[in-house]
């Protein structure tokens, strides 16, 4: 039997000692994939350390009107939390539309970004797979892929980032605080995730150690229309065959403001930098989010059987948009 | 207890709620793996990692030195067998390899995760041989089989269906597939098994659907006795045919258990539950309808190409259904078979009539909007005088009148038939109807009735309450049968010292146990007629064997009938495609418990809810396995997808079945119901489909294209 050690940490220095001082440990937090993944053999930690119950477990707006979310809040808090439904719809919807109740109430803010793939063959031992054992090939490649990436792929990884939750963030323009050796530093959600390239098994820009401690969504005290849509095969607990978040102000029919980001399409949660810079300043009407999104998903490479993928994203994004304009307008 | 049926002679038919229902949602019912023994050990199974080949070696030592690790079974050291009827149970025999997740070590540890920890350190090496595991209609090696297994033969042919389908006014002639499909119950297939010491007696607790068969299995398989083997399925979490046959974790658990000398657990983990424990085979139909321009059927053709494994051959016999549903003069019904290398099939809900109607019942709408013709009087129109394969007569068939019924209730009439007709912003609204049809089969099968001193009484069946409400209904029975109030009669069953008994399968086990039962009790009525005073200490009772009876052929043609309505809304946006509601009505006899029964029914609609719209499994063509191997993936439907759903009955009185009058209700339900779903997303859309499931990349596609 294979053993590990646990502990609990009660602040976030003491988390990080414990994990410096414990070669091969993970953070634990709801546990809702990583101990699915030890089950399975394909996480195998030498430690846990428990920062499920570290006081990171608060929503609280900030002075300059930001909110802070606390690493160990749990989805269901999340999507429920009054503030987070008034002034981040989309946060909120792709919470709700992610896996189950169950499981909503488990999992964590930290814990869902750092959550991994659902490509079955980095969940099956018996098969290659470059980023559960470097160096032993893609099974997915030649395999059944389906559900994996059309975006940003290479040839050593086509696994898709299996959040909603990140996508909304992602799209709001969220940042990730992490606290580690050389102390606290924040990244965008939107650069947190990594393409695979040659590097499949390093998923996130986290360093060893380092632990999250929160997220910070911009203020929107005002008000910002935003919504997340998500396709998928069946009407709940399911991952997306492809999703959207969408930030969209509209002022004088003209786009004034533009967030926006795909979900199930990548390694990670796909920024759609260049459909916002096509949107921005430009006018508001379908045709126009239309032509945005063709400039972002133009750089779509669909495998054997996931084309399907480029014009349901499309479709999706176009919906969301034309429904934030009309929305705004209305 | 429930309120209701506690007068004599009423229990029938009453709603009673079922008995266990408290154990099960308090938690106290134990399934197979909660019988903790001392000295219980846990063993786990190490599945092959080609699709095709032989191992060459198998390295056990890593395995052995992890603490707790009791032995390693491989080919090499496990228990000798006798050659088994069934093929699949043959593990650890041999190094051949037919398919990947074949069983081909086991470990056994004094923990479950010792045991996983022993499995994963297990060096299997293999010589792999190139796999094919692709059905095509036109494979090379596709052979015509002497007969579908289940009694029924391979092809029937009356008249000259070709030339008749050839000078038809109106033809309809499609291709239908169906995709692999997985049981996946509630709880994993496990075992626990137990030699007393001297290696004289065997005891096991398994998740089964019949422990008759599993104990007469086991006696064959380590020659011993019968009656020295006990087999225990007291709550069984699900099967919907995949514990219909005893699978390899009995055989796993008693070989470790003779091996070690301690009781064994296998749990098998669900994600092995793909390749061990059946599936529904995959099935190419190509269906040939002919029609006058009035829609009376001239030719009928049914051809169904379906694979096998290379362990044994199961065939699922999908055009079955149309020997019995329409009048045609000319017909042909065929099976095909290929033997590949992939897990061995085997029975699912419904085998044959689940995926046969669904492409029948699709293609008779086909032909509906071909003729534009109502597709309820088209299947009006077609109702046969006598069953069209053997020209019995029906011992009744009300099928019409659940087409009638159902359409009533669901407002059928005030449908636009157009397809693509009814828009709500993006989505497409359309509705749907589909036939059902289920044998009335029955089996042999003894009981025992006895009258306490106290007044209360005691039915003894090896009958299996698979969730269905079996203790339930066989207390109904037996209480109506002695003229009793409910309350006065308990049931034992769920294990093979009982009084012995055929499955719970085929929709039989209610009619094969109910008869005996009855039979048992009525004698048992008699004796105290003759009795003055109450029953001596140890009661009175009496036996009921229907070996002759039961199994007696039947000059009728039996089967239950129905018909299936639903309403989707497909999205344009994404392709989504949701069932706003389902409606279904059934003509299957007497209806024994109306709550249970509604349970079976509404089951079955939701199952074909979930084959017409979410359920499949992928055939991973590069490593000869199934992708889906968790119920993350595997998309069974949620309550998320069941929005509306409505069961009801037509009663049928019908002397010609069994002292209840009932037929089998725990399959209807799913036959025929994807075909209304996706001729209601044919009404939606005006796209037909012929590929379930109909997931959004199929539908997005489609609607694009």
């Amino acid at each position: 039997m294979r053993s590990f050690g646990y502990v609990r940490a009660t602040s976030v220095e003491e988390a990080a000692e414990a994990f410096a001082a414990r070669p091969g440990a993970r953070y634990l937090g709801g546990g809702t994939n990583l101990v699915d993944l030890m089950k399975l053999g394909v996480e195998r930690p030498d430690a846990l350390v428990d920062v499920s119950r570290l006081p990171l477990d608060r929503v609280e707006e900030l002075p300059d009107g930001s909110l802070r979310v606390g690493a160990t809040v749990r989805n269901s808090d999340l999507a429920a939390h009054p503030l987070v439904r008034d002034r981040y719809p989309a946060l909120s919807q792709a919470l709700l539309a992610g896996a189950s109740g169950q499981l909503r109430n488990a999992a964590t803010t930290g814990g869902n970004l750092l959550q991994r793939t659902r490509c079955p063959y980095f969940q099956d031992l018996s098969k290659p797979c470059n980023k559960r054992e470097p160096g032993t090939g893609c099974g997915a490649r030649d395999g059944v892929h389906r559900d994996h990436a059309v975006l940003g792929w290479s040839e050593q990884c086509i696994a898709t980032h299996p959040s909603d939750m990140a996508v909304a963030l992602a799209a709001l323009d969220a940042r990730v605080e992490l606290y580690g050796d050389e102390g606290a530093r924040d990244v965008p959600v939107a650069e947190f995730h990594r393409l695979p390239g040659n590097h499949p098994e390093r998923e996130t820009v986290i360093r060893a150690g380092e632990l999250i401690t929160g997220v910070v969504l911009p203020a929107a005290t005002g008000g910002v229309p935003s919504a997340y849509r998500k396709a998928r095969d069946r009407a709940s607990y399911a991952f997306a065959l492809a999703s959207v978040a969408a930030v969209l102000r509209v002022s004088d029919g003209a786009v004034a403001q533009a967030g926006l980001a795909f979900g199930a399409l990548a390694h990670r949660p796909w920024r759609a930098v260049r459909a916002e810079e096509a949107l921005l300043g430009g006018p508001a009407t379908t045709e126009a989010f239309a032509r945005a999104v063709d400039a972002e998903l133009a750089a779509a490479r669909p495998l054997r059987d996931n084309a399907y993928k480029v014009p349901l994203a499309r479709a999706l994004a176009v919906d969301v948009l034309t429904r934030l304009a009309r929305a705004g307008t209305g | 207890m429930a309120p209701t049926g506690t007068s004599p002679g009423t229990s029938l038919g009453a709603p009673a709620e079922r008995r266990e229902g408290r154990l099960k949602v308090t938690g106290a019912a134990r399934y197979a793996a909660e019988h903790p023994m001392p000295g219980r050990a846990h063993a786990r199974p190490v599945p092959a990692a080609v699709a095709r080949g032989r191992v060459t070696a198998v390295d056990a030592s890593a395995a052995l030195a992890v603490p707790g690790v009791l032995a390693v079974l491989t080919h090499e050291n496990a228990p000798r067998l006798a050659d088994p009827e069934d093929a699949t149970l043959a593990v650890l025999q041999d190094p051949d390899v037919p398919h990947r997740g074949w069983f081909v070590a086991l470990v056994v540890a004094e923990t479950l995760e010792a045991a996983r920890a022993g499995a994963a350190a297990v060096r299997v090496e293999y010589a792999e041989e190139a796999h094919d595991v692709i059905l095509t209609a036109d494979h090379p090696r596709a052979y015509e089989p002497e007969d579908t297994g289940s009694g029924q033969p391979a092809v029937r042919e009356h008249g000259h269906p070709a030339s008749a389908f050839g000078s038809a006014e109106v033809r309809v002639d499609v291709a239908y597939e169906v995709p692999p499909l997985h049981n996946h119950p509630m709880e994993p297939h496990t075992s626990t098994a137990h030699w007393d010491r001297g290696r004289k007696r065997l005891t096991v607790h398994t998740s089964s659907q019949g422990g008759t068969t599993v104990r007469d299995t086991l006696a064959a398989l380590f020659g011993l006795p019968g009656d020295r083997i006990t087999v225990v399925a007291d709550h069984v979490g699900g099967g919907f045919g995949s514990k219909g046959t005893p699978r390899p974790d009995v055989v796993l658990a008693t070989m470790a258990s003779l091996h070690t000398g301690r009781p064994v657990t296998v749990a098998l983990p669900r994600r092995f539950l793909p390749a061990v424990v059946g599936h529904r085979a995959p099935t190419l139909h190509r269906i040939r309808l002919g029609a006058t321009a009035d829609g009376r059927l001239t030719s009928l053709t049914h051809e169904v190409t379906t694979h096998t494994s290379r362990v044994k051959e199961f065939v699922e016999p999908a055009a079955v259904p149309a020997r019995v549903m329409y009048a045609a003069p000319h017909s042909r019904t065929a099976h095909r078979v290929v033997r590949l290398d992939v897990p061995t099939p085997s029975w699912m809900r419904a085998p044959g009539e689940a995926p046969g109607m669904y492409a029948l019942e699709s293609a008779v709408d086909e032909l509906a909007t071909g003729l534009g013709m109502d597709p309820v009087e088209l299947r009006v129109r077609n109702e046969p005088a006598r069953e069209p394969d053997t020209g019995k007569p029906f011992s009744s068939r009300h099928l019409v009148e659940c087409l009638r019924e159902g359409a009533r209730r669901f407002g059928w009439a005030e449908r636009d038939p157009r397809p693509r007709s009814r828009a709500e912003g993006p989505l497409l609204i359309g509705t749907g109807v589909a036939a059902a049809t289920y044998p009335v089969q029955v089996a042999p099968s003894t009981a025992e009735a006895r009258a306490l001193p106290d007044g209360s009484f005691v039915v003894r069946i090896n009958a299996t309450d698979i969730g269905t409400g079996a203790r339930t209904v066989l207390a109904q029975v037996a209480a109506d049968s002695l003229g009793v109030a409910l309350e006065r009669v308990r049931t034992e069953v769920g294990s093979s010292d009982l009084p012995s008994a055929p499955l719970a399968g085929g929709s039989s086990g209610t009619a094969s146990w109910g008869w005996a039962v009855h039979e048992a009790c009525v004698r048992l009525a008699a004796r105290l007629a003759d009795h003055a005073g109450p029953p001596p200490g140890t009661g009175l009772s009496a036996r009921a064997d229907t070996a002759g009876q039961a199994d007696a052929e039947s000059s009728y043609a039996r089967h239950a009938f129905g018909a299936h309505f639903a309403e989707v809304a497909v999205d344009t946006v994404t392709g989504e495609v949701r069932v706003r509601r389902m409606l279904g009505v059934f003509a299957a006899g007497r209806i024994l418990n109306a709550r249970t029964a509604r349970s079976q029914f509404v089951g079955g609609m939701t199952m074909g809810l979930g084959m017409a719209l979410t359920e499949g499994s992928t055939m991973d063509a590069a490593f000869g396995d199934f992708a889906e191997s968790d119920l993350a993936s595997y998309h069974v439907p949620v309550n998320a997808d069941v929005p509306e759903i409505e069961a009801h009955w037509i009663e049928e009185a019908d002397t010609h079945l069994n002292p209840m009058g009932s037929k089998g209700i725990g399959e209807i339900g799913i036959v025929g119901s994807a075909a209304a779903v996706g001729n209601a997303v044919h009404h939606a859309t005006g796209v037909r489909f012929r590929e379930p499931p109909l997931t959004p990349d199929k539908v997005l596609s489609a609607l694009a294209g």
